[in-house]
């Protein structure tokens, strides 16, 4: 009876040695891995508001109430108020043709919508320029109507635009697929009109997607330096948004005003991420979907 | 779909075609001379060479986060976790500033490097540092899921067949996630080669050593030689493309290693 019993248990412990790893690797793996997470992310996040209050608390809130400063402020809202709402729609639209219908080169218009996400930023600023500039392909028409698009207001949104056009309809396109047209098929079987379909069945089906797509499309926006920069002109008080009023500031070695524009960026991104992990913790099953593709 | 098609080709297309016309708007000799310039050589050396370290980094590390992220518990995981869509959520400008100050001779990091002769701020090294960061979070995120979802029963057959843990690690967990592990480091490696705001900051932006490829661009535009700048943006999208599409050979390769 013991005999046979001890060489059972001596085998036992032998795959469960092999199905995980020792003590010491574990010990060692997640050391390395906490550390350069530590290193890479939670750092430079603490730095950014030890700089910025490095000067002391009033000259924090003198650089965030400067007026160039303030008009920073004001244009990368307005941009993003105006680059938001549009690329909203276009990802509604994109997503509920490409997930609820199908037709010819269904691939290829996929691939086109993620394109912004493989060019550089500076590249996506520089195309606006190459079309709206005054030596530009459409600029010579634009200037004697005084239409005037790069170096101001409407060539800081198109480049934001353009920058941001994947966010919303990347989460969208996953999360519709995985839901079939089951659904939208019952709802116009049972007389529902296209709009009414769209509206009361596909929407509430995708609002979390939905959310999540404004809200990194939002933090994009808001944050963009590479396009925006090449378009803008860096006029202060007048096509100046904050990264660029940033990039001004910190190379007139205004470092601790620099910072403090920044820590209003980085507190921006950092509301996106807090949101973004509520959304993820408690709709986790519904947006997994969009994380798998 | 109409739509669609016609907002895209809008904000998208046309566009991009654009500045495949302006490259060539002063001819293709200008083309060339920009195309075999010594500077715009060395940017894109630095541009790709740069993005082929960092994602290589990032592939590497991203692939160890992610472990120890999906099969370790510890304290703080949870943070963590939502943590590595930082890069994401942080303008590249204040990443940018922030790395810089950080790195930096003066810095919280740069103060130790700098007594070992690593000097990271205003140099290639810098350039490879903001790199990692930014394309950090595409390994761990598409990696991740993978992992996750990965059979135990599986690791316990390679283990009941008497496969040691690192072979079972090495031969049989690694193929299934490197196709995964492949579209981050792509997906890293495109954004790492176009960066240009987290990387001017701390790049020092020397011609010929410590100047990117997009920082050229720029330069470029402000010197008013549009075609001269549409030609570096053509020759960064060729790159790219090109790079693109041989990691995707890559994964096909490694995909069908998998059904083997």
């Amino acid at each position: 009876m013991i005999a046979t019993v001890t060489p059972a248990a001596n085998a036992l412990p032998a795959p469960r040695r092999a199905t995980r790893e020792g003590q010491g690797v574990r010990w060692l793996l997640t050391t390395i891995a906490v550390l350069f997470l530590l290193g890479f992310l939670v750092l430079p996040l603490i730095a950014v508001f030890v700089e910025a209050l490095r000067a002391g608390w009033d000259t924090y809130v003198a650089a965030i109430l400067e007026p160039d400063a303030l008009a920073a402020i004001r244009l990368t809202l307005l941009v993003a108020a105006i680059a938001v709402p549009v690329n909203l729609v276009f990802g509604l639209c994109a997503s509920w043709a490409i997930a609820k219908f199908d037709f010819p080169g269904k691939s290829v218009l996929i691939t086109l919508i993620d394109l912004p996400f493989s060019v550089s930023p500076v590249i996506s600023g520089l195309v606006w320029v190459l079309l709206f500039g005054t030596s530009g392909l459409l600029g010579p028409f634009l200037a004697p109507l005084g239409i005037k698009i790069v170096f101001a207001v409407p060539g800081i949104v198109l480049a934001t635009i353009f920058v941001t056009f994947p966010f919303i309809a990347r989460e969208l396109i996953p999360l519709m697929a995985e839901q079939g047209r089951e659904a939208e098929e019952a709802a116009v079987s049972l007389g529902a009109s296209g709009w009414q379909t769209f509206r009361l069945v596909t929407l509430p089906n995708v609002k979390w997607g939905l959310l999540y797509g404004v809200l990194l499309c939002n933090a994009r926006a808001m944050g963009e330096f590479g396009a925006v920069s090449v378009v803008s002109g860096h006029i202060r008080g007048l096509t100046n948004t904050m990264p660029l009023h940033i990039e001004i500031l910190y190379n007139e070695y205004q470092s601790a005003a620099a910072f403090a524009v920044a820590s209003l960026l980085a507190l921006l991104g950092l509301v996106t991420l807090v949101i973004k992990t509520v959304l993820e913790w408690r709709y986790g099953a519904e947006l997994a979907a969009t994380r798998r593709h | 779909m109409g739509v669609t098609v016609t907002y895209l080709s809008l904000i998208v297309l046309i566009p991009l075609a654009a500045m495949f016309v302006r490259s060539l708007g002063d001819g293709p000799a200008h083309f060339l001379s920009v195309a075999t310039d010594p500077r715009t050589l060395a940017a894109l050396r630095l541009s790709f060479g740069g993005a082929l370290i960092a994602a290589l980094i990032n592939l590497v590390m991203g692939m160890l986060v992610a472990w120890v992220l999906v099969r370790y518990p510890f304290p703080g995981k949870r943070l963590l976790d939502a943590a590595v869509d930082l890069p994401f959520a942080l303008p590249t400008a204040v990443a940018g500033i922030t790395l810089t100050a950080l790195f930096a001779g003066d810095g919280w990091i740069g103060q130790f490097l700098e007594p070992l002769g690593l000097q990271v701020a205003f140099t290639p090294v810098g350039v490879v540092v903001a790199m990692v960061f930014i394309g950090l979070p595409f390994v761990v995120r598409t990696v991740e899921p993978v992992l996750a979802d990965f059979e135990k029963e599986v690791e316990e057959a390679a283990a009941t067949l008497g496969a040691s843990r690192l072979q079972t690690v090495v031969r049989v967990i690694l193929p299934s996630i490197l196709p995964a592990a492949l579209t981050g480091f792509a997906l890293a490696f495109a954004r790492a080669v176009g960066e240009y705001g987290s990387v001017i900051f701390i790049a020092g932006n020397m011609p010929y050593q410590s100047e990117i490829a997009p920082l050229l661009i720029v330069i470029r535009l402000e010197e008013f030689d549009y075609s001269g700048a549409a030609a570096v943006g053509v020759l960064m999208l060729l790159g790219a493309f090109l790079l693109l599409l041989l990691i995707n050979l890559l994964q096909a390769w490694s995909r069908s290693y998998e059904r083997r």
